[in-house]
Formats: structure tokens, C-alpha cells, sequence
């Protein structure tokens, strides 16, 4: 439906989007994930025709956006970041003007009515846009992007300054509207992404540095194969105990305290469950188990990895910090995406480290 | 292109600006005319319609100042920029709206000329016998209106253009109302300048002079040639900071 080939722009000798490429199929919900500045917006502006690319081609249904605007736009339905109300009209007035200026032509009051109905902005139809909440003008940007049932629908950053009620009525109309409609949308609250996405792209400096399958990323957030373990005794007798437990390819130990226990970070091989062993074999040494959590992976955490692994690469090679034999063992059999978050975890542990103070250990 | 000429339209009444502009338009016009004709016993319009020149400057500004400025300022351009339609029809909605706003004051002001030939018409019945014409020079007026029709078309452009560019509304007035000013006033400093040559040229640009043979009663081709050139010259500029902007 959507098809990006080589894309670049550049404003002045700044440049915003890099050579990117990806496609979008008919039916598919996409998100747009980076941080500030990353793109986004850019790339959604270009694909509107908003803005003009330096380079590169856009197509939407075959269209070409460059070659023939008018029909490309036609197909486009678009929610900029900030809503494009006008403030002295009222709901209605907006609505004819936008059905007027898209030249549609269904059955005009049936038409509005069933979209004010789907957005549920149907109560105040006839308010001055002026005097409606953000949460209602951000609907009646929606509602604009949905006249004329365009087959793509482009959402900038929806849910920003919505209350969490609001977010999540926006979600499922998002998600509703993904039903029948290629719907794009970018955002940098992963959680949304999850929510509403078949699959996530993510941006950093005007590149694409990942786009995976929203479940392969879920799927990495949920594998559970690093565990929190606080236990009793000398750290370094029961560092040697973990290690040598069938499974594990990592164990270290972490600056913080509980009580007198220590706080451990253990890494299993994936598909693998150590802790009913872990367990056992701790308290055949007599050493007491206090505590013992999986560390899920946050999006944040795969997002900010993922981001940062881009930045990592554009610094010389030799910063990059050294891990155990085992990491790497392991690195073969997971997807890239896994093993960069674990990178950063394992990196956040050794700073940690490095900044606390230098302990006794017992 | 019609839906956003219909919305123009729409909002200049439902802003204060469009009142604003007709009701000052139609007293200024109203008191000028009395004043050049009425009160000073004469039937000869040409000062009348040469002093609603300069008022379309103070004037023409309110009509312009926020059609692109506005838009830009509330971001609601992105919307008009990402809808199914051309550049052109974007800005020439626009520009018919605020000439279609002045246009119907134009003819509303036709009124004002009304008392002249009420007054001559009775002049006319107490004369005993008719040596002389008495009353206002019809072809003369016509002419002048139609002149000032497309100076006023000029003058939009004009201000729709540097709309398009200015940051707020204040900015965009007060640069067209310079602009404007320039154009017209520009005859009367040729009155100090000695050099032929330059007088040439300035009267060639100066709206005043070019409007001069239209309230002798001349219908000046290359005069409206002149302004609908003009007109023509700031649409397409228009245009062209929208598509430079894209690009940009």
C-alpha cells in the first residue's frame, strides 16, 4: 500500500531522514517509534506531501506522491501532531469544510454523522472548536482524517496530552479503524505501539534501526531468562555454586544489599527453567535464598538499546566493552534485538558497579 | 478550490474583520464622497475616487493580513497542504474570497453617487433652458470604478503574497500597507525630480498615475493590463513560497 524507497531529506546541511526504505502492505497497522527528532514526523510529512523529500521515491497504492499529489492525497487521510482546527468554527462547520475541500462524494450527512458517531464527538457537533478540551479537538482531528474513507490513515503522535481515558479510546479507535484501513502511526510511547501495532519500525537519527514483528518484540520482552536472586553467604562460594548449575551462561554479582544477603543477576540458557534447581541446590550448601525475581524486559529497555546500539556504532570499536566467553555462546542462539537489551542491561550492571563505592565483600 | 473560498468567506464574518472592513470601507467612502462632491458643489468624482486609492491602502490589508498568517500560525495549512488540492486553487481561493469581499463594497459604495444625480436632476428641472450638461460624468465614473476594481485586485495579491511569508497578522498589514504605500505614493515624489528619465519610470510603476487617465475618463488598456499583470505576478509568487517551502 505504502511503499518508501530510499528516502532523504535534508533541511539546509542538516539531515533529518536518511536513505530510508520499507514498505507497508494493505491492512497493516504500523508504528513509527523514536525518540524526539529521530524522523518521525518528517517522514510522515513527506508521505502526506506536506513536504517535498531531497531524495527518494514515495508511492502510496502506486501512486507516486511526487507524479500526481492530488491522487496520492486523496488516499491519505492525515492527523498532524497538533490537530489543524479551526478555531472560530464549530464542529459541524469544520467537518463540511473538510468534506468540501476532500471533495467527497458520499451521502454528506449520513457520512459525517456515522463518523462523528465513531470518534463519539456526536454531543458537541455544534460547539465552537475554541471552547472544546484538547482531548475533544484531538477527536475531531481524527474525524477529519477519516472523511472520505480514505484507505490510509496517518496518525502524528495521537495520544500526546490526552488523558489516560482518552489514550485509551484513542487506542481502540486506532485499533478499530486498523480493522479495514492501512493505518500509520508514530509515536514514542512504546506501549501503544504494543497495543495498537501488527509491527514497529524504529527511528534514531533518521534511520531505520529496526522493524520487527510487534510479537517477535514482545516475545523478547517476555522471555524470562535473567533472574534478581538474593542470597545469604560469601559472595564468591555462592557465585561459584551458580555457575556451576547446568544452565546458566551468566552470574554476577550486584552492588547492592539486602540485609546481609547480596543481590545476584543470573542469565539461563533460553526455554530453560533453573530455579526450582537454583533453589535446591542453594539450600543443600545451606545458603538462603531470599529473594528471587525475573527480570522482564521493558519496551523502554529494547527501545533505548536498540537506540543506543545505533549511536554505539558510530563510536570507534575499541569502546565497546568486553563481555564473558558465555555471553557470546549465547548471543549465537538469540535475535539480534535480544541480545542488544541484554548488552545494555549487563552494561548498566558494570556502571552501576563502577559508580558504587568500593564495599568489603564478605 | 470553492471549499476554501467558501470558508474565507465564512470566516471573515465570523471574525469582526470582515464588518470591520466593509464598515470602514462604506463610511470612508461615504464621507469622501460627500465631502469632494456634496459639500464642495461639484459633480467632478475624480478626487473622490483618487482619495479612495489611498484608503484602499489603509484598507486592503484587513482583507489580507490573515489568510496565510492565520493558517500558519493555528497550523492548520498542513491541513489545506495535505488535502487534494493544487497550490494554485489553494491561493486563488483565497485571493477571489477577499476580492469577492471587496468587490461587493465596491458596488455597495455605488450609492454613495446616487445624491450627485438626484441633486442634478434637480438642478436640471429648475433651469429654464439646456445649454450645458449639469451633472456627474457617468462614463467617467464607470471608468474609475472599473479601475479601482482592479487596483483593489492588484493591491489583494499584493497582500496575499506577503500573507504567505509573514510571521502574524501585524506584521503582514503593516508590510503590505508599506508596500502599498510605496506604490502610491511614489508618483508624488517624482514631482521633486528634475531627471526625465526617472520620472519616466516612476510614473510607469506609481497606481496613481496609472490610474489618472481612468478618472479622465479614459478606459486605459495598458493601465488594467498593468494591474491585472500585477495581480498575475503575486499569485504566482504565492505559489511559489508554498512549493519553495515543501522543498525547503
Amino acid at each position: 500500500m505504502i511503499k518508501i524507497e530510499h528516502l532523504t531529506k535534508n533541511y539546509g546541511s542538516n539531515c533529518a531522514v536518511d536513505d530510508i526504505s520499507f514498505e507497508i502492505g494493505a491492512g497493516e497497522t504500523v508504528g513509527l517509534l523514536g525518540p524526539n527528532g529521530a524522523g518521525k514526523s518528517t517522514t510522515m510529512n513527506i508521505l502526506t506531501g506536506y513536504l517535498s523529500a531531497s531524495a527518494g521515491r514515495v508511492s502510496v497504492d502506486g501512486i507516486d506522491i511526487m507524479n500526481d499529489p492530488i491522487g496520492a492525497k486523496r488516499l491519505i487521510g492525515y492527523l498532524p501532531e497538533q490537530p489543524p482546527v479551526y478555531q472560530d468554527m464549530t464542529v459541524d462547520e469544520y467537518l463540511n469544510f473538510n468534506y468540501d475541500l476532500k471533495g467527497c462524494t458520499f451521502d454528506r450527512k449520513q457520512h459525517l454523522a456515522e463518523i462523528c458517531e465513531v470518534v463519539r464527538i456526536t454531543d458537541v457537533r455544534k460547539r465552537l472548536i475554541r471552547n472544546l478540551s484538547k482531548g475533544y479537538k484531538q477527536r475531531v482531528g481524527v474525524a477529519q482524517a477519516l472523511i472520505g474513507n480514505p484507505p490510509v490513515i496517518i496518525f502524528d503522535e495521537p495520544t500526546v496530552g490526552l488523558d489516560p481515558k482518552q489514550i485509551i479510546e484513542i487506542r481502540n479507535l486506532i485499533r478499530t479503524l486498523g480493522k479495514n484501513h492501512t493505518v500509520v502511526l508514530s509515536t514514542h510511547i512504546l506501549q501503544e505501539v504494543q497495543a495498537v501495532c501488527d509491527r514497529i519500525i524504529i527511528i534514531n537519527k533518521g534511520k531505520i534501526v529496526a522493524d520487527e514483528k510487534t510479537e517477535n518484540i514482545t516475545r523478547a520482552v517476555e522471555s524470562n531468562h535473567r533472574f534478581n536472586v538474593k542470597i545469604c553467604g560469601a559472595s564468591r562460594d555462592v557465585l561459584n555454586v551458580i555457575k556451576n548449575i547446568p544452565g546458566v551462561v551468566f552470574a554476577e554479582l550486584l552492588p547492592q544489599k539486602d540485609g546481609d544477603a547480596n543481590c545476584y543477576v543470573i542469565e539461563t540458557e533460553n526455554g530453560l527453567d533453573i530455579r526450582k534447581k537454583l533453589f535446591f541446590t542453594l539450600a543443600e550448601r545451606g545458603y538462603a535464598m531470599v529473594g528471587l525475581e525475573a527480570l522482564g524486559m521493558s519496551l523502554e529497555d529494547i527501545f533505548i538499546s536498540v537506540v543506543d546500539k545505533t549511536e554505539q556504532a558510530k563510536s570507534a570499536q575499541g569502546s565497546k566493552y568486553e563481555r564473558g566467553a558465555a555471553k557470546k555462546h549465547v548471543a549465537r542462539t538469540r535475535t539480534t534485538l535480544e541480545s542488544d537489551v541484554a548488552d545494555t542491561l549487563v552494561k548498566d550492571a558494570e556502571k552501576r558497579r563502577e559508580d558504587a563505592p568500593d564495599e568489603p565483600e564478605d | 478550490m470553492f471549499a476554501i473560498y467558501k470558508k474565507e468567506m465564512r470566516s471573515y464574518f465570523t471574525n469582526p474583520i470582515g464588518y470591520v472592513f466593509c464598515g470602514i470601507f462604506l463610511a470612508f467612502s461615504a464621507i469622501l464622497c460627500c465631502y469632494t462632491t456634496i459639500l464642495s458643489k461639484s459633480y467632478d468624482t475624480s478626487a473622490y475616487f483618487t482619495l479612495m486609492i489611498f484608503a484602499l491602502v489603509i484598507l486592503i490589508p484587513l482583507l489580507t493580513m490573515r489568510l496565510f498568517s492565520e493558517e500558519k500560525k493555528m497550523r492548520t495549512e498542513q491541513l489545506l497542504l495535505t488535502a487534494p488540492v493544487t497550490l494554485t486553487g489553494m491561493v486563488m481561493g483565497k485571493f477571489c474570497a477577499a476580492f469577492s469581499l471587496f468587490f461587493s463594497c465596491v458596488a455597495v459604495s455605488c450609492i454613495n453617487l446616487i445624491p450627485l444625480y438626484v441633486i442634478a436632476a434637480a438642478e436640471r428641472g429648475n433651469m429654464a433652458y439646456d445649454t450645458t450638461y449639469v451633472g456627474p460624468a457617468t462614463a467617467e465614473i464607470i471608468g474609475c470604478m472599473i479601475g479601482m476594481v482592479f487596483i483593489g485586485a492588484a493591491f489583494i495579491a499584493i497582500g496575499t503574497f506577503i500573507s504567505s511569508f509573514a510571521e502574524n497578522q501585524l506584521a503582514a498589514a503593516i508590510t503590505t500597507m508599506a508596500v502599498m504605500v510605496a506604490l502610491t505614493g511614489i508618483g508624488i515624489i517624482s514631482n521633486f525630480i528634475n531627471v526625465y528619465w526617472i520620472r519616466v519610470v516612476i510614473s510607469w510603476i506609481s497606481v496613481v498615475d496609472r490610474f489618472e487617465n481612468f478618472s479622465q475618463g479614459i478606459f486605459d488598456i495598458s493601465a488594467i493590463v498593468y494591474f491585472v499583470s500585477l495581480a498575475f505576478l503575486f499569485i504566482f509568487l504565492t505559489v511559489r513560497v508554498y512549493e519553495k517551502r515543501r522543498w525547503s
